[in-house]
């Protein structure tokens, strides 16, 4: 990360969040099987801290909820984020911290995919490789400077 | 299709972490294994099954990705995220860390040891392949970098007789290198992979290479003399694809092994099934036909990372996953 104080994109479009989600009575009860779905997935990275602003990927309108494909029953993830500018070189990293809190977060039988919304991202295709290289990923996370910045990016704020 | 690949024992080798890489040592009695645990583990048979015989640790700071056993069995090459590469010397049953390669500016991925035992190549993220040369006091000495490589190098593999190099990298291409006049120079850049390049194995001649990616698929490569026309013409060497394994795996296809015993090829998916091919026997050289003969879904319950064939025992088949374990296989034909 740079450390310049001159934000990429000082006045970003706030979006509304979404409610919680709504309850069911078969969510109250233990004999129904529940698997993991959409939303459930969506509520895991909507709260996670953008980089730069003091607001949720949610509120950045960077990861919508039609944006995510959950297949329970095969085991897999996939993830479209949509950084705020073309040129956003934030990408990765907004990327990375969806893909570990997935990986934290999820049993270890889903595949994760994390990609940008097609067609909004100059780097499009070199970021989605990167984020998709596990090798890459694993030694991104040995290294204790990025994993602070994503574990920020995780963290719970205090408001 | 008939089931015959049978699981003979699985190990929990790597717990709560992530094993990378499997590879027995040349006489086919011990199996080293690596992970994000910083450890390597050595695995020997010990009656019916197989048992840790001994545990490598504090050699590396960080991820241990691949091993190599030296040609004589009496080494171990470790290459780690922590930027280094250990040697390791056979002392009865245990190991002891010879000495530490330095050089490379951040994560080696690959180690690998020529068939005479005199030289080794190390490659890194730093996009660079090294060459070491071995002396008979075990001092390690860099005689060549090669940069050929646009990005990542994620392999090497010395051909089985020859001082052939080759690399796969991120940057999709595979690099054969030679030495022409005390030069180590790239000879041949092999493209045809659409993603990452993530592994590469001889077949017993050396005169095919298998290559597996990202793109999910695996290639065969064949050699052919300049003089014969084909291929891609650069100085001697000429190499082309002669056959590409497509449709068979779901994800990445992170490894692929040629047995040099029985010429079957077995692969490791991230879709965490096992599959192994065999070659038509009447087919043109020039257009090879490979058909899958075992597909063993759910092989482990993660990603499968490393697939190796023993070395003496034709068969036996060793696989290693995300999930931590190793499973050790069977694989038998059935006409």
């Amino acid at each position: 990360m740079s450390g310049g104080t001159q934000l990429e994109n000082a006045n970003p479009v706030i979006f509304e969040r979404s409610g919680e989600r709504l309850q069911t009575a078969a969510d109250e009860d233990e004999d129904v099987h529940d698997p993991i779905d959409d939303r459930e997935i969506f509520d895991l990275i909507r709260s996670i801290n953008d980089p730069e602003h003091p607001l949720s990927l949610e509120e950045l309108n960077v990861v919508e909820q039609v944006r995510v494909k959950v297949n329970d029953a095969e085991s897999n993830v996939g993830v479209e984020f949509t950084p705020t500018i073309p040129h956003c070189s934030m990408a990765t990293l907004i990327g990375l911290s969806i893909k570990v809190k997935l990986l934290r977060s999820l049993p270890d039988r889903f595949k994760i995919d994390v990609h940008i919304t097609p067609g909004t991202h100059a780097s499009e295709d070199a970021v989605n490789k990167q984020l998709a290289d596990k090798e890459r990923v694993a030694a991104a996370l040995e290294n204790s400077s990025l994993l602070e910045v994503v574990n920020q990016c995780l963290s719970t704020r205090s408001v | 299709m008939k089931e015959n690949l049978t699981l003979i024992q699985r190990l929990n080798a790597h717990p709560d972490s992530r094993c990378w890489f499997v590879g027995w040592n040349p006489n086919g009695t011990l199996l080293a294994s690596c992970g994000g645990d910083k450890a390597i583990r050595i695995w020997g048979r010990e009656g019916d099954s197989w048992v840790c015989k001994g545990v490598l640790e504090d050699g590396h700071q960080r991820t241990v990705r691949k091993l190599a056993w030296s040609p004589c069995g009496n080494y171990l090459a470790s290459a780690s995220f922590d930027a280094t590469t250990c040697i390791w010397k056979k002392k009865n049953d245990d190991f002891e860390s010879l000495t530490v390669l330095e050089g490379h500016e951040n994560e080696v991925k690959c180690v690998s040891w020529a068939p005479s035992g005199n030289l080794l190549a190390t490659c890194s993220r730093d996009k660079s392949v090294w060459i070491w040369e071995v002396d008979e006091e075990d001092d390690y000495e860099c005689v060549t970098v090669l940069n050929s490589h646009t990005q990542d190098v994620k392999h090497v593999a010395w051909h089985p007789t020859q001082e052939l190099l080759v690399s796969a990298s991120y940057d999709n291409n595979i690099c054969i290198y030679k030495e022409v006049d005390d030069d180590w120079e790239c000879q041949a850049t092999l493209q045809g992979h659409t993603s990452t390049v993530w592994n590469l194995s001889f077949s017993a001649t050396g005169e095919r290479l298998a290559s597996c990616s990202d793109d999910r698929t695996v290639k065969i490569w064949k050699e052919y003399l300049a003089e014969s026309g084909q291929g891609e013409l650069i100085g001697d060497i000429s190499w082309k694809c002669v056959c590409t394994l497509s449709g068979y795996h779901g994800r990445a296809v992170y490894d692929v092994d040629w047995c040099r015993l029985t010429g079957a090829l077995a692969t490791a998916s991230g879709d965490d099934a096992v599959r192994v091919f065999k070659e038509e026997s009447s087919t043109d050289p020039d257009q090879p036909l490979f058909s899958l003969a075992a597909h063993m879904p759910k092989a482990h319950s993660q990603d499968v990372n490393s697939v190796a064939w023993n070395p003496k025992e034709a068969g036996l088949l060793a696989t290693c996953s995300d999930s931590g374990d190793i499973a050790i296989w069977r694989f038998q034909e059935q006409d």
